[in-house]
Formats: C-alpha cells, sequence, structure tokens
C-alpha cells in the first residue's frame, strides 16, 4: 500500500464520445481532477466512443470490435477512467461478456478489473475525501442509471459536492428514476422518452436548485435539452465541473465560445 | 398422452437427457429429505415473545386479536366479540373435536349450527391447525370436521388459535403437517390466512371484505 | 389474444394523450413502488432470500422434467387428473372437454393470467360455456371487454367514476339513484353481484402460482378470497398452471412465498395463501368432487437452455412493471398482448415470436431497475439485449436504422477516420449553435429535437485541444 502511494498511479482518460464532441470541458474537468489527486492522466487517440449503440441495437460484432479497439487503446495503464458511469459501465461490465469465449476474453477480465468511473474512482480508489472547489448556490443531483445500478456511484458524488465551499445540495424527489435517455431509444421512441423526462425535469423544478449535476453528458443533454425547450432557467453540468471549480465556463448549451 | 411425451421430450432435450443417473438421485434426495431454505430471525422467538409478535403481526392487517386462558373461556369471547360487532348471535362451524368441546350451551342466546356454510350464514368459527408468528398468519386444514366453506363464505371469521400451536416460521408449520399426514401427503386443503379479504383493484385503495370475509377475529388460547 | 403489439408507437402515442390512463397510472407508480420499499426494508433477510429462491428455481428448471413426472404422480395419488397441453389450443380443448363432461353451463374464474394467454374466456363463450371472472379487477375489465393491463392489478389503468359508469350500465337490476361514488360501493356492489355466481357455477377455474412435486399440490396466493371460494364451490376444479410453476417441495414454496407478496403489493404474506391437494375426500362435507390440472407448454419448453432460459424463474409478481419509467408512461395495454412491462419485453417475444414484438425489446431505456427490484434476480435488460440481437441477426430492424449504425459504426471502428470526420464537422455545428448554444430543429436529429432542444457542441473536440495542450507542453518543456 505505501509503496503504491509513493508510485504515481497512471491514467488512461476514456473522454467518451459525447464528451469529446459536445463538452469538452468534462474532460478537462476530469483530468484537474485526477491530477489533483495525484495522478498522471494520458488520453489515448486511438478511442473513440465505448460502443454502446451497436451493443444495445443487437449489434455484437461491431461492438466487439470497438470493444477489442479499446482494449488495446488502454493497454499499460493502471487505471482507465471515463467521466461517465453508462460508459465505464460498459467498460466494465459488458466488454467481458462480449468477448466472453474469444481470445480476448483474459484481456477483457483483466481490463475490467482497471476501468473506473471518475467520482468513484476518485472516492473509492484515490480515497479522495474533499476537493478544493468553492460554488456559490444550490445544486439538486440526479443519479444516472448505470452508475448507480451497474457501479454503485450514489453516495460518492454527495460526499465530494458536500465539501465544495458555498454548495447547497437541494435533493429532488426520486433522484435515482430514469430520465428517458437512454441511448438511441430517445430517438427511437421520442413520445415515450418525453415523457419520461418531463416527470424528471417536473421534480427537478420542485427541487429548487438553480444547477442540476449528474454524472453521464447523455443524460444531461436530454434533461438540459427538455429544461431548455420548458423555458427553464436551471442550469445543467456534469458533476466533475463543479467539482473541478469549473463552473466559471457557460452551463450546457451556454452557448460557444 | 402425446401432449406429455412431446413436453417432457423436449425438456429431457434441452436439459441435458433423462437417462442420466446423477440427475435423478438429485430430485430423489431433494424430494424426500425436503431442505429447509433461509429463515428469518424475525419469528425465532419462544414462550410469550412468539405470542405476542403472532398477535401483533395480526393486528398489522387488520385483524382482531383477543386472549383468553383457556378453552372454556372461548364461547364466552365469541359472545362478546358478537356483541360489540353488533351482530345476530348466531354462528357456523364445523364438527371439529376442540370446538365440539367446549361448552357452547353455557351461552344462552348463542345459537350455534354445524357442517358446510351456506350464504345465510353471518359468522363463521373455525379452529387453526396452527399460528406463525412471523407473519400473524393462520394455518386452517380442511377435513370432514373442518370444512373450508366456513373460512370463506360468512362475513366474519373467527379463529381459535392455542398458543401452543404458534410456531415461528411457516416451515415449522409444514414439517407438523407431515408428522400428522405423513410423507408427501397433504391435507386436501391449507390455508394460510393473513388478515381479512381485501381488495386494491379500484385506484390502488385497498378496502376490506373484498369476496371473503370482512373482519377477521382471532381468538388465542394461552393454557 | 391477438396480438397487436406491431402497433406499439400508435398504441403508446394514443396512451400518452390519454388523460384517464395517465391519471391512473400516476397513482399505480406511487403505491406500488413505496409499499414495496417498505415491506423489504423491515426484512433484513430479504436480499439473502432472493438469493435463495433464485438457486430454488434454478435447480429445479436444470430438472424439470424429472420434477413435473414427481408432479404428476402425486397428483394421480391424490386423486387428481394432470392433463399435458403443448399448445394453447391443446389447453382450451382440456379445459372445454372438461366443462363438457360434467355439462357445465357457467364456469366461474379466479385470477390467472394463463387462462388470458391461451384466450380462455372467448373461446369457452364461443362454444357455449359462459366465463365469469370473479376477481374485482378482472370482473371489471371483462364488463369492459378489455384485457389486463397489469399481472397483479389488470384494472389498474382505471380510475372509480369509470368503473361506476360499467356497474350503472351492467347491474341494470338495482335502483339507479344507489351511490356508487366511493371505490367501498363498487366493491360491496361486486360482491352482492357475484356472490350468487359461486353457488350457480358448474365448474372453477383458477391458475396456480406454484405446484409442488413433493405432495402433487396446487398454491393460490390471493387477498379477495375469490379464488377459494371459486375453487371450494362448483363440483369441478379446474387449475390452469404452465410447466415452470413446478418448485420441488413445500419449504421451496415457503422461501419464494416470502419475497413473492412483499415484491408484488408490499404485503409480508398475501391474505390467502391455498395449498389444494386433489378432490374431496371421503367424509368431507365440502369442496370439489373432481380435480384436474391443465398443464402448458405454449413455447416453455422452447426457451429452457438458450439465453431466456432464466426468464422461466419469473412468479409473476408485477415488481418489474410497477417500477419501469416505460410502462408508468404507456400503461399496460399498449405492450399489446397479455404480458406488458419489462417481463413481458422478454416473454412476448419467446411466446409469440420476436417478428411480432420486435418494439418490445427495443422499448426500454436499460435503466435496470426492474432486474434491480426482481425476486428472482432475473437480468431482464440482458434479454431484451438478447432479442435485439436476434433481430439485428434476422435483419428485421428497419433499413434507415441498419444503415445510420452501419455508418457510425465504421467511423467508430477507424479511430484516425474518426478523429478527422469530427475535427472537421463539430467546430462547424459550434459554429452554427451560435451564441445561442441551441438548435430547436436540425437535419436527422428530428427524434431528439421533437421534444427537447439539443445543446450545440462547446466548440472544437476534446481530442483537438488536448493535442494542443500536449504540443504546448512540449513546447514549453523545449524552451
Amino acid at each position: 500500500m505505501k509503496e503504491d502511494t509513493r508510485k504515481t498511479p497512471r491514467v488512461g482518460l476514456f473522454v467518451t464520445c459525447l464528451v469529446d464532441l459536445f463538452r469538452p470541458t468534462v474532460g478537462f474537468a476530469a483530468v484537474k481532477l485526477m491530477e489533483e489527486a495525484g495522478c498522471t492522466v494520458e488520453v489515448p487517440m486511438a478511442q473513440t466512443c465505448c460502443g454502446q449503440p451497436a451493443y444495445n441495437s443487437g449489434d455484437r460484432e461491431d461492438a466487439a470490435a470497438i470493444a477489442r479497439q479499446t482494449i488495446e487503446a488502454f493497454e499499460g495503464f493502471d487505471y482507465v477512467v471515463a467521466p461517465s458511469g453508462s460508459c465505464a459501465g460498459m467498460l466494465k461490465k459488458h466488454y467481458p461478456t462480449l468477448l466472453k469465449g474469444t481470445a480476448w476474453e483474459s484481456r477483457a477480465d483483466a481490463f475490467s478489473g482497471r476501468v473506473h468511473e471518475l467520482v468513484s474512482f476518485l472516492v473509492d480508489v484515490l480515497g479522495v475525501t474533499a476537493v478544493p472547489a468553492a460554488h456559490r448556490g444550490s445544486v439538486t443531483y440526479h443519479d444516472s442509471c448505470s452508475g448507480l445500478r451497474e457501479l454503485n456511484v450514489q453516495k460518492q458524488p454527495r460526499k465530494l459536492l458536500a465539501t465544495v465551499e458555498g454548495l447547497d445540495l437541494k435533493e429532488m424527489a426520486n433522484p435515482d428514476v430514469c430520465c428517458g435517455f437512454g441511448g438511441t431509444f430517445c430517438v427511437k421512441y421520442p413520445d415515450i422518452s418525453n415523457k419520461i423526462v418531463e416527470e424528471k425535469t417536473a421534480s427537478i423544478a420542485a427541487a429548487g436548485a438553480e444547477t442540476l449535476l449528474a454524472g453521464d453528458l447523455g443524460c444531461l443533454m436530454n434533461m438540459a435539452g427538455k429544461l431548455h425547450r420548458q423555458g427553464s432557467r436551471i442550469k445543467v453540468r456534469h458533476v466533475a465541473e463543479v467539482l473541478a471549480g469549473m463552473d466559471d465556463t457557460p452551463a450546457i448549451g451556454g452557448g460557444g465560445r | 398422452m402425446s401432449g406429455r411425451e412431446a413436453i417432457l421430450g423436449k425438456l429431457r432435450n434441452a436439459v441435458g437427457g433423462a437417462s442420466d443417473p446423477a440427475r435423478q438421485e438429485a430430485v430423489e434426495k431433494r424430494l424426500a429429505r425436503p431442505a429447509r431454505g433461509l429463515i428469518p430471525a424475525r419469528g425465532q422467538l419462544e414462550g410469550e415473545a412468539r405470542v405476542a409478535l403472532f398477535c401483533q403481526m395480526a393486528e398489522a392487517v387488520t385483524a382482531t386479536v383477543a386472549r383468553v386462558g383457556k378453552a372454556t373461556d372461548v364461547p364466552g369471547a365469541v359472545t362478546h366479540y358478537l356483541r360489540s360487532r353488533n351482530l345476530a348471535p348466531r354462528v357456523r362451524m364445523g364438527a371439529d373435536r376442540r370446538l365440539k368441546g367446549m361448552d357452547w350451551a353455557s351461552q344462552k342466546s348463542l345459537e350455534v349450527t354445524h357442517g358446510p356454510a351456506t350464504p345465510q350464514d353471518e359468522v363463521g368459527v373455525s379452529h387453526a391447525f396452527a399460528g406463525v408468528a412471523e407473519t400473524g398468519t393462520v394455518a386452517l386444514v380442511s377435513g370432514k370436521d373442518n370444512p373450508t366453506t366456513v373460512n370463506f363464505v360468512p362475513e366474519n371469521h373467527i379463529i381459535i388459535v392455542d398458543a401452543k400451536d404458534i410456531a415461528g416460521d411457516l416451515e415449522s408449520v409444514i414439517s407438523r403437517l407431515r408428522r400428522k399426514y405423513g410423507r408427501g401427503e397433504m391435507p386436501r386443503v391449507l390455508n394460510l390466512v393473513t388478515g381479512p379479504s381485501r381488495s386494491g383493484d379500484i385506484e390502488q385503495t385497498m378496502l376490506l371484505g373484498a369476496h371473503g370475509p370482512r373482519a377477521l377475529h382471532l381468538i388465542v388460547v394461552d393454557g | 389474444m391477438e396480438v397487436t403489439s406491431p402497433q406499439f408507437k400508435q398504441k403508446s402515442r394514443k396512451a400518452l394523450a390519454d388523460e384517464q390512463l395517465q391519471r391512473a397510472m400516476g397513482k399505480a407508480k406511487s403505491g406500488f413502488i413505496g409499499k414495496r420499499k417498505k415491506a423489504v426494508e423491515a426484512l433484513p433477510e430479504f436480499e439473502a432470500l432472493r438469493s435463495s429462491a433464485r438457486a430454488i428455481k434454478d435447480h429445479t428448471l436444470a430438472h424439470l422434467d424429472l420434477y413435473l413426472e414427481a408432479y404428476e404422480r402425486q397428483v394421480v395419488a391424490s386423486g387428481g387428473r394432470v392433463h399435458w397441453a403443448e399448445t394453447a389450443e391443446d389447453a382450451r380443448r382440456a379445459v372445454l372437454d372438461i366443462c363438457r363432461s360434467v355439462g357445465a353451463r357457467t364456469v366461474t374464474k379466479g385470477k390467472s393470467m394463463i387462462t388470458e394467454e391461451i384466450a380462455l374466456n372467448d373461446f369457452l363463450e364461443k362454444e357455449g360455456v359462459r366465463p365469469v371472472e370473479t376477481d374485482l379487477g378482472e370482473y371489471i375489465i371483462q364488463l369492459r371487454g378489455e384485457h389486463p393491463s397489469h399481472i397483479i392489478g389488470p384494472a389498474l389503468h382505471l380510475n372509480k367514476e369509470q368503473v361506476e359508469e360499467d356497474f350503472r350500465r351492467v347491474h341494470t337490476e338495482l335502483p339507479q339513484a344507489r351511490d356508487l361514488s366511493q371505490p367501498e360501493s363498487l366493491l360491496g356492489e361486486a360482491r352482492q353481484i357475484l356472490r350468487p355466481q359461486y353457488f350457480q357455477a358448474d365448474v372453477g377455474i383458477t391458475g396456480a402460482n406454484f405446484l409442488i412435486a413433493e405432495t402433487g399440490t396446487s398454491i393460490i396466493v390471493t387477498n379477495e378470497g375469490n379464488g377459494d371460494l371459486t375453487q371450494t364451490l362448483p363440483r369441478v376444479h379446474v387449475v390452469v398452471a404452465s410447466i415452470e410453476k413446478v418448485v420441488p417441495t413445500l419449504e421451496d414454496a415457503s422461501q419464494i412465498l416470502r419475497v413473492l407478496a412483499r415484491s408484488a403489493t408490499g404485503q409480508d404474506m398475501s391474505v390467502y395463501t391455498t395449498f389444494s391437494t386433489g378432490p374431496r375426500r371421503p367424509g368431507d362435507p365440502d369442496g370439489p368432487e373432481e380435480y384436474h390440472v391443465v398443464l402448458l407448454d405454449n413455447g416453455r419448453s422452447s426457451m429452457l437452455g438458450t439465453e431466456f432460459h432464466e426468464m422461466l424463474r419469473c412468479i409473476r409478481c408485477g415488481a418489474c412493471m410497477n417500477h419501469c419509467p416505460v410502462y408508468h408512461a404507456v400503461g399496460g395495454h399498449a405492450y399489446g398482448w397479455v404480458y406488458p412491462g419489462p417481463m413481458g419485453a422478454v416473454l412476448t417475444p419467446s411466446l409469440v415470436g420476436v417478428e411480432r414484438s420486435g418494439h418490445l425489446p427495443n422499448a426500454s431505456t436499460f435503466c435496470g431497475r426492474c432486474e434491480s427490484v426482481c425476486p428472482m434476480q432475473i437480468p431482464l435488460p440482458r434479454m431484451m439485449r438478447h432479442w435485439r440481437e436476434r433481430e439485428f441477426e434476422r435483419g428485421l430492424n428497419p433499413a434507415t436504422q441498419r444503415f445510420g449504425l452501419g455508418l457510425w459504426a465504421f467511423f467508430a471502428r477507424r479511430p484516425k477516420l474518426y478523429r478527422l470526420a469530427t475535427s472537421l464537422t463539430i467546430p462547424a455545428l459550434s459554429g452554427l449553435g451560435g451564441r445561442r448554444g441551441w438548435f430547436r430543429s436540425l437535419p436527422l436529429a428530428g427524434g431528439w429535437t421533437r421534444h427537447r432542444d439539443l445543446p450545440a457542441p462547446e466548440a472544437r473536440t476534446f481530442m483537438q485541444q488536448w493535442r494542443d495542450r500536449d504540443t504546448r507542453k512540449q513546447d514549453g518543456g523545449a524552451a
């Protein structure tokens, strides 16, 4: 244990496709949090997406090809960390299933052991107990489904948010109920997805917080998109932005720079 | 019989053949020596604590409970209950030996009829085979002296439970059944009753007295 | 029952616009979830009991042929008869033959999803036998000519005003001026109307929650007591049950009972758990003179040993649909066949074919709440995904979807090309979003923007910016 703490953990950041394309701030917040916790963070260029669109559409072949590509890209890191419970869940829980019975089975299992969702990595693996950030105002936190149910991410973000100076956490009713995003579900069944996100935004509004936080960009874009369509003034951010003290940037949908 | 063979044939194919003696043995062993699973700690109490839990759990499911010292007190307790509920002094019961042994004649105005229940019966009286403290459940068995209709047709059901018959868990009741009826044998009907009849089918509003008894009264006999 | 699952989208749109339904679903949702939670929290051993219950079913399924044979032997030994039915048609015939053999004109019915699955009521009616549903919810929907919208709360989709309307329409012998404004009065009226039916019926039909191989016993679990009146008063009792209902011993049933009611209604035990073994015995003052079991396969044996094997552990508690956001949104009827919600999304394709029910396993966000509450730990999302795989293999998904997925996968499997493509398109899209930062509509994103706005990308991609940072670092290092 002592030897480990002296050695600097080398982390490969799995950026996730949505963060890469839509909200790079989340990626930089993740890097900052992990560097401040004493890690070296690198970003392999050979990553694209975790493969969920294919996997959840029944296309195992493409999903498996992407899984192999990702495992290869992250060979040699002590840890593989993603700022998303959904993508981390895919890498950690589903890659081994996907590659079971193939030549990649043992590599997938070993890879799985190194994968973590960002906030649970900070708290459970690195032992971070507080962040030096400050955030003036109230927030409410939505538990994204995969992080919550596949990776048990629930207490960790709340634990760290409690240490953010000036932050007031106002819990919404049923924070653990799905927001209706569901990847391709939200465009394949837009009307049902809409009904579910409407219930969610009603809970969010009733919580009375100024900012909505969550750990998954897909869910955040869904909820932010609905809130904006409804004319709400509630700001939406990834939890890592607040924890990293990067809340001076525009919130999601706050305009280009 | 062709349906039988077709279904069993498909099942055998799917699970790996019938001729495997290991499978046969596993099944025979399990049936010959039924194993208890996990028994929750809640009901694992002795003596008065167990009886008290039984009463508490029964009341939690809106049964009413009265405790009497001995079997001879039961007819009086029944009369008392009927009066308190403003019910006519008339009850239906089977020819159960334990019920028959009670001095019903001591209750002057009380009319007792025997045999299966009819739509005219307002109150049924049964004697329980056992109670289950864990859930406040009463176990009733059918037989020539214990008509099942008494348990369901009248709007009010009074069940006599001997405190000594209250077990901690259902598994203990099952063991007793096996001792009484023999391995692999069962009474025609075993009714586990946990509170009075209810329905939540209209807007999830829980209402008592759907088709079975609207009221369930337990008389626990301590001695 | 006709399979209308292909119209899932149209039916769900209708459901979303149905104010009565939405009001009823709102009530149902909070009720079930809160009650289950309370019951589970009050039993520290609940999680361990789930594993124990699961192990019992896993063992039983691995020896299903042998346990069914043992069960049959015991039924026969106790004076009952077993009728094996490979298909729904076989089961309907078996029930009708029994009814005919006693000249039955009226049958009462306890709540049974299996008789829904084999569409028994319509069939009996056509053959001149009148089925009377006695469970309050089932009775209501029978009056309306509907099917259950929930496996344990058949009339969950209705409000009391709708029930009042139906009762006034059908019970014309009762005074018009009567007060039916409260659920109590509706229940009282149903009780009064149904009471004589139990005594008039020639045959009583129930389902079964468990069949016990050890003793040849069938078990029904109910709250109303209608199942008991149904099986006690007529001359003949017919149990219609599917083959996976069997468990080895009484103790095994007891174990699963501890998770069943808690998961379903949040009760520790349902009010009536009734164990029936054979017909009336010599000297018995009541009870049926004949006891029959119709054992239904209807496709279940083909699930055994496949990736859908674990679905056969299902005990029909309804917890998965009670916790499903999609079920909450559209209700049970949109699913288009007997079994709605997550368990229906897995079971329906298994029983009627995925080509007729492909929407069901697709209409899920994979939020995983169903699996997390399933008392039998059935991996429902995983099996829905397996159905999507079967569809994909067979090319059953729409062509546009396949094309889009194929295009995306082409790039996702080629990181360099992916980098290039995204580094060109994302900054452009960001620019288009402009200072507003949102799109109200966008070509090819109609599914998204129909109901919500799309945030524009911040600027350049993370990868572009990261390269700059690396370059800066290296430059800084060199300087």
